[in-house]
């Protein structure tokens, strides 16, 4: 049913990710599908790294960690973004494109009170299945 | 596990080596919470310190005008006639030094490693760094600066008990009208040209070096790595960091509502509207709506797309001067200003035993000052997206191009005015109020309600490019060097400083407060100089091939 499964993944924020990433797991065995990891950063240093080339190292080593723990294999896939804060919806989409992934796996928070009154300003989860083709899998 | 085939267009930098080898981790001293939907992630202290101390100012100077007014004029005054020769010695040495780094191998070295392409094209990049930069500006003294110096020259020089009371800059012109257009045309273009631009590459390049090759955040302490070591991760940064963004802010705050007040005296002068408070008050809110819009974008679909709508509307403007002007005189005046220019740099810039004093002081030291004011915002925004450059080419375009196309706006603009007073008879601008002399000056040729209306349009886009930008890079110094913080932290400091422009509007205070912000180039002078030890020692660490 899926080929390539993405899952934007942010490494700032490594320990609210588990759940997205057994569920592109769990989904990649029952498919035979592969994974993709998408990670999002800037060209000046963050706390993902001093420069891209060191961001992606450490996705790389995310991947492998979680490669390992499930038995799968994990492909990485990092974007250089002009401007995280305000692109990442955007940097996101592409990028999901640019792999051709058939199916998004990704972390958002819980709807809350503010999210009705919020409609104007999507979670990024939000964004990726109002504008993705694929197919989109919001874990909360 | 990497699939390398799937990771394009991700630029390499070189390998770990060169980077500084600190145990500070981006973001390290920030506090992330939120607020109601917002997600916060900002810089303890710099963010609460500077926020509070802007507010503590501004209500200090509405409180207490007549005493703050005269205080921050005095000290403004005080720094740029007492300290006179040590800006204009520190924005030689600036000059000199990008010289040097073009023409020596340092400028081999590439921002953001060996191996990195540029983020952003020619054309994109030149919009932004000259909308940064000096866009404003060049619309508002481009006419008025030429004609100030030109009218000065031909009074020539009047002393009274030994001191020169005029204005005129070296020893005027007295009664020669071509030596006083060419004196004034040279004195403008020297405010304009190497020097600010030279300031301005300083930072930028300092900051870029050490944040994309070293891996230090993007944030103006990080100059100081090579002299204060880890000690600038503490109070050392953070005094420097809040002054920082204490000179944007009020810089930008001061000008957005005295161009509120120029651009609402233009629209009546145009158009009759009602040159009121609340017109003002209105126009800035306009520029802050749009800028926040700007801001929400992000930098691609934002700041880049008008400051590129912008540089293409310039540019028309510029093109229409020069062909319904006298263009023969204008492209011959090109190169004459341009020979004048180089001719009377070195006297013009001379810090020592200046017996034109109002000139030197009240107009060459008060500019540079000003500039070096301006520099931590335009260097850290012109930083921001310069990555992959090499360090001659950064220096080509930051330095050379935009001196040269200021020498041609000058030229076409100035010269024009200055042409209708020596050659037609038109004393129009020479008379017309500060803010009225470009608007005149386009009345005597055909079209004049289209070009006054677009040079209306650039005005006030190029306040909402100032205003977008401004609030990027305080939210990056704000947020500790951290390029990703959460969009409505940007969205805080865009509103914020429409506030604060409509505080002081109303209730007086701009000028203190500017003087103020132009007070700050003096100590960023003392920074200035420090990053110019600071890059070339962390230029010769760097490969350079």
């Amino acid at each position: 049913m899926y080929k390539m499964i993405a899952v934007p993944v942010d490494l700032a924020h490594a320990d609210k990710l588990k759940k997205a990433i057994d569920t592109s797991a769990d989904l990649a065995k029952l498919y035979g599908a592969q994974v993709t990891y998408i990670g999002v950063t800037a060209a000046a240093p963050g706390s993902g790294g001093h420069n891209p080339d060191e961001y992606r190292t450490h996705l790389d080593a995310f991947a492998a960690e979680q490669a390992k723990a499930h038995g799968i294999g994990v492909a990485t896939h990092a974007v250089v973004s002009h401007d995280p804060a305000a692109n990442l919806d955007r940097d996101l989409l592409a990028a999901v494109d640019e792999i051709g992934a058939d199916l998004v796996v990704m972390a958002s928070h819980t709807p809350g009170a503010v999210d009705r009154f919020w409609h104007l300003w999507p979670s990024h989860g939000g964004a990726m299945a109002t504008h993705a083709t694929a197919s989109v899998f919001v874990v909360r | 596990m990497s699939d390398d085939t799937l990771s394009t267009g991700l630029p390499q930098p070189e390998g770990p080596a060169n980077l500084i080898e600190t145990d500070y981790e981006v973001g390290q001293d920030n506090i992330e919470t939120s607020l109601g939907p917002f997600g916060l992630d900002i810089h303890n202290p710099v963010f609460v310190i500077s926020g509070l101390s802007v507010v503590a100012f501004v209500v200090l100077t509405l409180a207490f005008q007549n005493q703050v007014d005269p205080l921050f004029n005095g000290l403004r005054g005080w720094l740029t006639s007492t300290l006179d020769w040590f800006f204009l010695a520190a924005a030689n040495i600036f000059v000199l030094l990008c010289l040097v780094l073009i023409v020596t191998p340092l400028g081999k070295v590439r921002l953001g490693g060996r191996d990195a392409t540029p983020d952003y094209t020619y054309m994109g990049w030149f919009a932004m760094l000259f909308a940064a930069g000096m866009g404003i500006g060049l619309m508002y003294f481009g006419v008025s600066e030429p004609i100030s110096h030109f009218t000065s020259s031909l009074g020539g020089t009047a002393v009274e008990n030994g001191v020169r009371t005029d204005w005129a800059p070296l020893g005027g012109a007295a009664g020669d009208e071509q030596a006083a257009a060419n004196l004034g045309m040279a004195a403008t273009i020297f405010h304009w040209g190497l020097h600010p631009w030279a300031i301005y590459a300083i930072v930028a390049l300092s900051l870029a070096l050490f944040s994309y090759n070293k891996g230090l955040p993007l944030t103006i302490r990080s100059v100081f790595y090579p002299i204060f070591g880890d000690r600038i991760w503490g109070w050392t940064g953070h005094v420097i960091d809040i002054l920082a963004v204490f000179a944007t802010l009020f810089g930008l705050a001061t000008s957005l509502g005295f161009g509120a007040s120029q651009a609402s005296a233009g629209l009546e002068f145009l158009y009759g509207l009602p040159n009121t408070d609340t017109f003002q008050v209105i126009l800035i809110l306009a520029i802050t709506a749009v800028a926040l819009m700007s801001v929400v974008a992000g930098l691609d679909a934002g700041v880049k797309r008008l400051s590129e709508i912008n540089m293409v509307l310039a540019m028309l403007l510029l093109a229409f001067v020069i062909i319904v002007g006298p263009t023969l005189a204008i492209i011959t005046g090109f190169f004459t200003n341009l020979g004048v220019y180089l001719a009377d740099l070195p006297a013009l810039s001379m810090p020592f035993g200046r017996e034109d004093a109002n000139f030197s002081q009240g107009w060459t030291a008060f500019y540079w000052a000003w500039w070096i004011s301006w520099s931590p915002f335009v260097g850290m925004f012109i930083a921001r997206v310069s990555r992959g450059r090499t360090v001659r080419e950064f220096i080509i375009c930051v330095l050379l191009i935009p001196s040269a196309v200021c020498v041609l706006w000058m030229t076409a603009f100035g010269g024009t005015a200055i042409h209708q007073i020596v050659n037609d008879g038109f004393q129009g601008v020479a008379d017309a109020g500060q803010d009225f002399k470009l608007f005149v000056m386009l009345s005597q040729y055909p079209l004049a309600a289209v070009t006054s209306f677009v040079a209306i349009v650039l005005v006030i886009v190029f306040f909402v490019t100032s205003s977008d930008s401004g609030s990027l890079v305080i939210d990056t110094i704000t947020a500790g060097g951290k390029v990703d913080a959460p969009l409505p932290q940007r969205v805080f400091w865009c509103t914020f400083e429409g506030l604060v422009a409509i505080a002081l509007l109303l209730g007086g205070g701009l000028g203190a407060l500017q003087a103020m912000a132009v007070s700050t180039g003096f100590p960023f002078t003392i920074v200035l100089l420090l990053a110019c030890f600071a890059i070339v020692k962390g230029l010769m660490d760097e490969p350079r091939d």
